[in-house]
């Protein structure tokens, strides 16, 4: 298995870049299907399940996150910088926790059956309440915007990482072998 | 482990930064490209629709964006078990379903007289058994004015009124009319057919075209309508001068407490070759129709205090059985609700709709 103290194990990595895509592409799901008159069908229809998808995967992710120490970051990275890897990592946690749980909280709200595919529902979070619905779609469409942010600023560090730090921290994530922290840049 | 290198130096930074920023530049433009938020004057997008319809009349917080005049009706679908094999959905075998509906009258004001709205509307939730739903949002004209959602905003554009005349400007009117000639027939519709004096004795058609799926897999495009025990009389032109501007829910109160109200919802089966993706086009009166069931329609309530008021009647939410068409209307109608769904319900929940709650706000 891959494994070292430097390096993201393999099912960290897994979770780490499916839920990537899977995220991304909801992102650009979500505001294209609320702007667009002629695809809004099939992207909700694929938002919903996708949406389920990542509450699983992220409970898995955040399960083993917590039992499962991630390498350290290179000793002499800024503080502050590492107090923003840190900060910036558990809002995505939460944010990819909580935009599900909205989104299934806001159709209860708003008196919408919560269709996976065929015939398969989810049961409503809440009873109906336009107060609740109209309040859970502003979060909803906010958390969006945050968790898109954030995500940008989590792509521009790691990139920072792999080309300017050159420190390792990228490849602890995406490099193909195991390597020590500091050891730099031969095949990232 | 080796010792670790010297920093890079600036000139050897500026690039990888230029490129971390150029990556993030990108996929922020897109997002808000996709978002409609850049170049949103460029296309159409759902939220320029609402706004159009939105300002072509004063705003009515709280209320529809179209049909925003109507009343809650509450009632039983029956299905005769005819439709059972064309489509695998719960409702056509199940002997009955209850139903929340509403029944309006085209436009966008709620206080709108009746006898001047030239469409009547009937919008119905049918909630089986296994939890899934059927919502329709039918209109008593027999056919679309438009083909696309573009030909709608340009007609939505055309008969904004004149800040001047109050009405809408028939220079621009003319000119939608060259774009988009379909809506002739519309307009002829308009003109000619009568009107009726009741919203229990109106046809409600469904409009745009849907797929039944069979429990082989077997899909078979169809339209249908709501088709009433009534029969149709007209309103004449003296009764649409001297009526009450809300008789058509007093006609309906009562006739409820005479008896139910009673529809038959025909299924009508397109052939090959039929316009199936172009609700201005009406299919040819010869083909054949099942019929699936009846709707008997009990009670009613306002919409202030009603249950119809906070369901948006997408006619998208579909169960298994019966899925939505390439209709570009279709998506279009579902796209548009929803905005007017989460533009309303926000305005409930601010306090700020007095006038479409029962208790001026959240119920």
């Amino acid at each position: 298995m891959n494994r070292s103290p430097f390096s993201f194990d393999s099912i960290a990595r897994l979770l780490h870049w499916l839920m990537a895509l899977m995220i991304l592409a909801m992102l650009f799901i979500g505001v294209a299907m609320v702007a667009s008159v002629s695809q809004r069908p099939w992207l909700i229809a694929l938002h919903r399940p996708l949406g389920a998808a990542i509450l699983v995967l992220a409970i898995w992710r955040l399960v083993h996150r917590l039992r499962h120490r991630p390498p350290p970051l290179p000793a002499d990275l800024p503080r502050w910088q590492a107090a923003a890897a840190l900060a910036s990592h558990w809002l995505l946690y939460a944010l990819m926790l909580a935009m599900p749980l909205i989104g299934w909280a806001m159709l209860s709200a708003g008196n919408y059956p919560i269709v996976l595919f065929g015939g398969v529902q989810l049961p409503p979070l809440l009873a109906p309440d336009p107060a609740v619905y109209a309040w859970l779609r502003d979060a909803h469409g906010w958390g969006a915007r945050l968790l898109f942010a954030t995500v940008l600023l989590h792509l521009s560090a790691a990139l920072y990482h792999a080309w300017v730090r050159r420190d390792g921290v990228f490849a602890s994530m995406a490099g193909s072998r195991a390597r020590a922290p500091v050891d730099r840049g031969r095949d990232a | 482990m080796s010792a670790p290198p010297p920093s890079p130096t600036p000139a050897r930074r500026g690039w990888p930064l230029l490129g971390i920023g150029v990556i993030a530049a990108a996929l922020a433009a897109a997002f808000a490209w996709t978002a409609g938020w850049l170049g949103g004057a460029t296309r159409l997008t759902a939220p320029a629709m609402t706004d159009a319809i939105e300002a072509n009349g004063p705003p009515h917080p709280g209320f529809r964006r179209a049909h925003a005049k109507g009343v809650c009706v509450t009632g039983v679908f029956r299905s005769s078990g005819q439709a059972a094999a064309l489509s695998s959905a719960r409702v056509f075998r199940q002997a009955e379903t209850p139903v929340l509906g509403r029944l309006s009258i085209g436009g966008g004001d709620p206080h709108g007289a009746d006898a001047q709205a030239r469409v009547r509307s009937m919008a119905l939730l049918l909630r089986t058994d296994d939890g899934q739903q059927w919502r329709m949002a039918m209109n008593s004209f027999p056919f679309f004015v438009v083909a696309t959602p573009e030909g709608f905003h340009a007609q939505t554009l055309a008969s904004r009124p004149d800040p001047a005349t109050g009405k809408p400007d028939p220079a621009r009117m003319a000119a939608f009319l060259e774009r988009h000639p379909e809506a002739r027939r519309f307009q002829s519709w308009a003109r000619s057919a009568p009107w009726s004096d009741s919203w229990g004795n109106t046809q409600y058609n469904g409009i745009n075209t849907f797929n039944l799926v069979a429990e082989d897999g077997r899909e078979r495009a169809v339209r249908w309508s709501m088709r009433p025990h009534l029969p149709f009389a007209p309103l004449s032109p003296r009764q649409r001068e001297q009526a009450d501007a809300d008789f058509l829910a007093g006609d309906l109160a009562r006739r409820l407490a005479q008896g139910p109200l009673r529809w038959d919802l025909v299924l009508t089966l397109a052939a090959p070759g039929d316009p199936v993706d172009d609700p201005s086009q009406p299919w040819p009166a010869s083909r054949p129709r099942v019929v699936a069931g009846t709707l008997s329609l009990t009670a009613a309530q306002p919409q202030a205090s009603g249950a119809c008021r906070d369901i948006n009647y997408d006619p998208l939410i579909l169960p298994t059985g019966i899925r939505g068409s390439d209709d570009p209307i279709l998506a279009a109608r579902s796209a548009v609700y929803s905005q007017s769904f989460n533009r309303r319900e926000r305005e409930i929940s601010r306090g700020q709709a007095p006038d479409a709650t029962a208790d001026g706000g959240v119920r």
